[in-house]
């Protein structure tokens, strides 16, 4: 058997080298986890560094750049300086959850990426039901803050726990609605399954409100700005992880940024056709290239409004996913489903031989094209006339005001 | 065989993304430096002493927010195997997908003409 083999199917070579097929295949699974772990925490080490420069040279500032070159080493001597600190778990608190939180924390991210397909070949484990698995994993996420809020005895805390899990909860619906379209569109949750539907023609052009929604949401989910509020340091001075120090609040910090990539990850590989482009079937490593890039789309782009975008209010928060994306979302799902039973009795689809010809999928996604740009455009005319409505009452309460101000003032000049 | 294999990589999964976290923590606790004192370990509050129990009452408004947001988790649950399926189904689907997204808006329709929605 050559060496090839063996990378190919470590059990095999396990068995064949006398090691019993049950144990054999554990290793396998084993190094494979331990594989798909490991990406996600080298990957974080580098995130980090490419936020906070990303964010500096927005804001023209200059960002790391004295550790290494280009400050690439900052996040490692960061690191290593929250290892040697001092950890305080302040009097009152719940000390075996106020440990945990931090683990779940990052436990949370790293299990998402266990259904992330990185080429044709490689991914952890190809679910029939990925999509609902990421969801669930998802919301693991939001025990941590609960539990970190809780347990810390703080009022700060408790509070910033409190509005992010208002907010994670509320935003967790049109997410879900959203990753509802390209099931419904796949006819598959699996995640491989999902990519090789794009094979033909990307997700983002036959449903880009669904995709708009998803992004939106992951921006709400993973509590960055203009969603912030988890953290909003002049409120709440930092929300959830206010009594945590040292390592552990590292650990928030990487799991935050990790989960903000995770987010864009998913997102590439559900909307933008994850490892497909030119070869990638022939060549799997050219995947990874291609997940990478696209990726870089929707991470930069959530970097780009983090670092310019204000924070919104709570009740602001609130109001646009409950009055505005939710039901968007709602008539989103109708609109495509109703598309495909047009398209299905009309024939539009193309033939099952010809599904990876882009060619062959263009009649499909310019009905549905055409149907999302409607769905947009009605949205936007709702929200304009309702903003308007809402101005002018604003503005007549505000004449009110002045008037009454007026008439007072002249009755004490009598 | 294949299937049983993809979750139990889940479930080694679930046992080492536990580890990962893990390991930082108890290599900051074999090194750290431990010199705790009362004002070190007391609640943070901005430098005054907090008062009263920290657990406090919380907003209704959370409370509202969870019961809509638990109506529409069930919804979707239960949409996605419709989802599934959708393509394989004739026009009917439709139909049926129609009536129970509307039962369910109906519910979201409810709870903003209640005011259940504002931020008071």
């Amino acid at each position: 058997m050559p060496v090839g083999d063996c990378l190919n199917n470590f059990s095999a070579c396990l068995v064949r080298g006398g090691a019993s097929p049950d144990i054999a295949n554990f290793i396998s699974i084993l190094l494979g986890v331990v594989l798909v772990a490991t990406v996600p925490l080298v990957t974080v080490i580098f995130l980090i560094w490419v936020e906070r420069k990303f964010a500096a040279r927005v804001q023209d500032r200059l960002g790391p750049n004295r550790v290494g070159p280009f400050g690439l080493l900052q996040t490692i001597a960061d690191a290593l300086k929250m290892l040697s600190k001092e950890d305080i778990t302040p009097i009152g608190a719940d000390r075996f959850i106020y440990n945990l939180a931090p683990i779940i924390s990052f436990a949370a991210v790293i299990l998402m990426w266990a259904v992330v397909p990185f080429t044709a070949q490689h991914i952890g484990a190809d679910l029939s039901i990925g999509i609902l698995y990421f969801i669930a994993v998802a919301s693991i996420g939001t025990v941590k803050i609960m539990v970190a809020g809780w347990s810390s005895n703080n009022k700060y805390a408790l509070l910033g726990a409190f509005r992010t899990i208002a907010l994670l909860l509320s935003y967790e619906v049109p997410l879900v609605l959203a990753l509802l379209v390209p099931v419904l569109i796949a006819g598959t949750m699996s995640m491989q399954g999902i990519v090789r539907g794009q094979l033909g023609m990307w997700y983002f052009f036959m449903a880009p409100v669904a995709a708009i929604i998803f992004f939106v949401a992951n921006l709400a989910e993973t509590g960055r700005s203009p969603f912030d509020l988890l953290e909003a340091e002049s409120e709440i001075i930092a929300g959830y992880n206010i009594e945590y120090s040292g390592f552990k609040w590292g650990i928030f910090m990487a799991s935050e940024f990790l989960h903000a990539f995770t987010a864009a990850l998913l997102a590439a590989v559900i909307f933008l056709g994850g490892w497909s482009g030119p070869l990638a079937e022939q060549i799997p490593i050219l995947g990874f290239f291609y997940l990478g890039l696209k990726t870089a789309i929707f991470y930069l782009l959530s970097l780009l409004i983090r670092s310019t975008v204000p924070r919104v209010r709570v009740d602001q928060v609130m109001a646009f996913n409950w009055k505005f994306l939710v039901p968007l979302s709602i008539v989103n799902v109708l609109v495509t489903a109703f598309l495909l039973k047009v398209i299905q009795t009309l024939g539009l689809a193309p033939a099952p031989d010809r599904a990876t010809d882009v060619v062959a999928n263009l009649p499909q996604t310019a009905v549905l094209l055409v149907g999302n740009l409607v769905v947009i455009a009605f949205a936007l005319w709702l929200t304009r006339r309702g903003v308007r409505a809402e101005r002018l009452a604003e503005m007549e309460h505000e004449e009110e005001a002045v008037h009454e101000m007026a008439h007072s003032h002249a009755a004490a000049g009598d | 065989m294949a299937v049983l294999n993809e979750w139990a990589f889940i479930g080694v999964f679930f046992a080492v993304a536990w580890v990962f976290p893990i390991l930082p923590i108890v290599g900051a606790w074999l090194i750290r430096p431990r010199k705790p004192n009362r004002v070190k370990l007391a609640t943070y509050e901005c430098g005054v002493e907090t008062v009263g129990d920290t657990w406090v009452q919380f907003k209704v408004q959370y409370y509202i927010y969870g019961l809509v947001f638990l109506v529409f988790d069930v919804e979707m649950i239960l949409l996605f195997p419709w989802a599934l399926a959708y393509k394989q189904l004739d026009f009917f689907a439709f139909a049926a997908g129609l009536l129970f997204i509307f039962l369910l808006a109906d519910a979201l329709v409810y709870a903003w003409r209640k005011n259940a929605l504002e931020w008071f």
